[in-house]
């Protein structure tokens, strides 16, 4: 049997009174790309930041349920949450480099992981900028500020940031969302070139970058999941009305 | 129709008040840096000969220019000839007024001393080798004396003379060196001390403690900016000062140092409460970041959180030294206020706005020490305002990130 990578079981979340995820029950395999798509609102980043803890962040926020990467509960009193961020590696929705050199933006994840062997990060640097499709253009100005990189190249450093500590799975939260189309069909091509390797989840609002790059496709409204099926399939014959009307653009 | 007049006319009332207040305002303030520089410059357009007196030579001297600094080692008998400063080989013979009895007899001067100018002036006629050292109103008009003419102060002379000596006598030394040192020293010591305990306080506040701690803590800080500086000055006086004394085996307790801790507790509210500020305004998404990449809390202080506000830490800085710099009451109390060149930050110091308050209640309306007070301000300004601009200059950088 194939172990689920990602899986929750019954996750319950509350911000304060506000209940935000409502028993989901959810899981994908290794090597897969799902696409989270919903209304705002509906749960779906709030969702996605369950796996790497990013919801830690906010106060009073509780959790009941279980959140399990390759069958072990990720909320567990044992787990050590950094420990966590390093095998689940997570793209913003805007781009948001450090105001580093390029090199140290991607080198950083490596550094607060302690790793001191210069040509040991010089390679993880390279490697993970060629990874993003990013080496080509920034080989020869590895030293200037992030900030001098457009909007598109910004984000693809954000991915090779995270991509340079090795991650298993790849938390992605709109990451094309504030990019024109050309950048956006950059990342697109990324996400599947990165998808060998990777475990991704990503959340997207726009229906056709789900059905471009996802293998399976969950649908959320208003914190429930209401299906999660091959992404195929929810967008020609889904089993659930609601899903219809969204994927068809009736609602939402 | 009246009614939309009166409206009309009450709005353009008020905003006549308005424009008003703040041309008002804003011309005083033009008004008094004026007189400020007008005052102070004023120093450079005088002699540095005491106030109301004059220095006579006889006429058969063939010295009648001396510059400030040969007249003071005249006057101290560093010299003691004339071909010292350019004249015939004699003795230089000095006379102040004092010495007057030693040539006329009470009775010879006169009840009111009305025969002084013409007593000076037959001293003079018989010793040619004299220089004299007397009151404008005793100089003889048309006499048959010398007036020695003496070069106008000098912005060098000013700016880094190492005397600062506003009521000697027969020349003033208005060197304000010792004083600019004094202020930068002590504001740099304050900064110094201030800035580790500050940005730990402003880390701490920002970063990791609760909201119930920071709510207690915040006001307690900005009470802090509250107290009145002469409290400050007077702690300092009593519980700093001798600790220092005893610590250091000094034999006053007065010094730089006593200065630098007193200002640096004063600066620490700004510079929490700026720092604190720029913490907390870096971006969410700064933070999310390093974390999402495994880095702890610790770390991404250290390399995210500190990086990204450096400029607003830089200018709570700055604004700290800006708050020191012109601090007077506190410094006037614990530095010892010796105007000499700093070498230790053991020993007593003086710094320019302690200057100003202590001197300016004994400096003569208009007089020579009252003008060099006054230059001793429009430094006090540039200064203060030179920082000022650096702060201005910092603030843009902030806000393009």
């Amino acid at each position: 049997m194939i172990l689920n990578k990602v899986e929750a079981q019954d996750l319950h979340l509350w911000y304060g009174d506000f209940y935000a995820l409502k028993g989901i029950n959810f899981s994908i395999k290794k090597n897969t790309v799902a696409a989270l798509i919903g209304p705002s609102g509906c749960g779906k980043s709030t969702f996605l930041r369950v796996f790497n803890r990013m919801n830690d962040l906010i106060d009073n926020v509780s959790i009941k349920g279980q959140a399990l990467i390759d069958g072990k509960n990720i909320y567990g009193k044992e787990l050590r949450v950094d420990e966590l961020r390093k095998r689940v590696g997570m793209v913003f929705q805007k781009p948001n480099p450090f105001p580093k050199s390029i090199f140290e933006n991607v080198a950083f994840g490596l550094r607060v992981n302690g790793i001191k062997h210069k040509t040991y990060i010089e390679e993880r640097v390279e490697k993970s900028l060629q990874q993003a499709a990013l080496w080509n253009e920034v080989k020869d100005k590895l030293n200037k500020s992030a900030f001098e990189l457009s909007g598109g190249q910004q984000q693809r450093l954000c991915i090779a940031r995270a991509l340079a500590i090795e991650p298993q799975i790849l938390l992605m939260d709109e990451p094309a969302s504030a990019l024109d189309p050309i950048s956006t069909a950059k990342i697109e091509d990324l996400i599947y070139e990165l998808k060998q390797e990777y475990t991704i989840l990503i959340v997207t609002h726009n229906m056709q970058q789900a059905s471009r790059v996802s293998d399976t496709t969950a649908f959320f409204y208003l914190g429930e999941l209401i299906e999660h099926d091959n992404t195929k399939k929810i967008f020609t014959a889904p089993d659930k009305m609601q899903t219809q009307n969204y994927v068809t653009g009736r609602f939402g | 129709m009246i009614k939309h007049f009166l409206k009309d006319f009450k709005e353009r009332f008020i905003e006549g008040v308005l424009f008003l207040s703040s041309t008002t305002t804003s011309i005083l303030v033009v008004l008094i840096v004026v007189y400020l520089f007008k005052e102070g410059v004023g120093i450079f357009n005088r002699t540095p000969v005491a106030e109301g007196s004059e220095l006579l030579v006889s006429a058969a001297n063939k010295v009648n220019k001396l510059t400030a600094d040969e007249v003071r080692k005249i006057f101290e008998q560093e010299f003691t000839k004339w071909n010292q400063v350019g004249g015939s080989d004699a003795e230089i013979e000095l006379f102040r007024l004092d010495d007057i009895t030693n040539y006329y007899t009470d009775e010879q001067l006169g009840e009111n001393f009305e025969n002084m100018p013409h007593c000076i002036d037959t001293i003079l006629m018989q010793h040619p080798n004299m220089i004299a050292f007397v009151s404008k109103q005793y100089v003889l008009p048309n006499g048959r004396a010398c007036k020695v003419s003496i070069d106008k102060i000098a912005v060098k002379q000013v700016m880094l003379g190492n005397r600062w000596y506003p009521t000697a006598s027969p020349v003033v030394e208005l060197g304000i060196w010792p004083l600019l040192l004094g202020t930068i020293w002590v504001s740099i010591g304050a900064i110094l001390l201030a800035l580790p305990f500050g940005l730990a306080a402003a880390i701490y506040m920002a970063e990791i403690a609760d909201s119930r701690i920071r709510k207690i803590l915040k006001p307690l800080i900005e009470l802090l900016a509250g107290i009145p500086s002469v409290v400050y000055g007077f702690f300092g006086l009593v519980v700093m000062v001798p600790i220092i004394q005893q610590t250091f085996n000094l034999d006053v307790g007065q010094s730089a140092l006593a200065g630098s801790i007193i200002l640096g507790i004063m600066a620490l509210p700004t510079i929490i409460t700026i720092s604190e500020d720029a913490i907390r305004n870096t971006p969410r998404a700064m933070r999310e970041a390093s974390l999402a990449l495994g880095a702890n809390h610790w770390q991404t202080i250290v390399r995210v959180v500190l990086p990204y506000s450096v400029s607003g830490i830089t200018a709570a800085v700055i604004l700290g030294i800006g708050r020191a710099i012109g601090e007077t009451m506190a410094v006037l109390m614990v530095t010892g206020n010796a105007a000499v060149v700093p070498t230790s930050f053991l020993q007593p110091v003086r710094t320019i706005p302690a200057t100003i308050a202590a001197e300016l209640g004994e400096a003569p309306f208009g007089g020579i020490h009252f003008q060099a007070l006054f230059f001793l301000g429009c430094m006090l300004f540039l200064l203060t305002f030179i920082i000022n601009v650096i702060v201005e200059m910092l603030a843009p950088k902030k806000l393009k990130r």
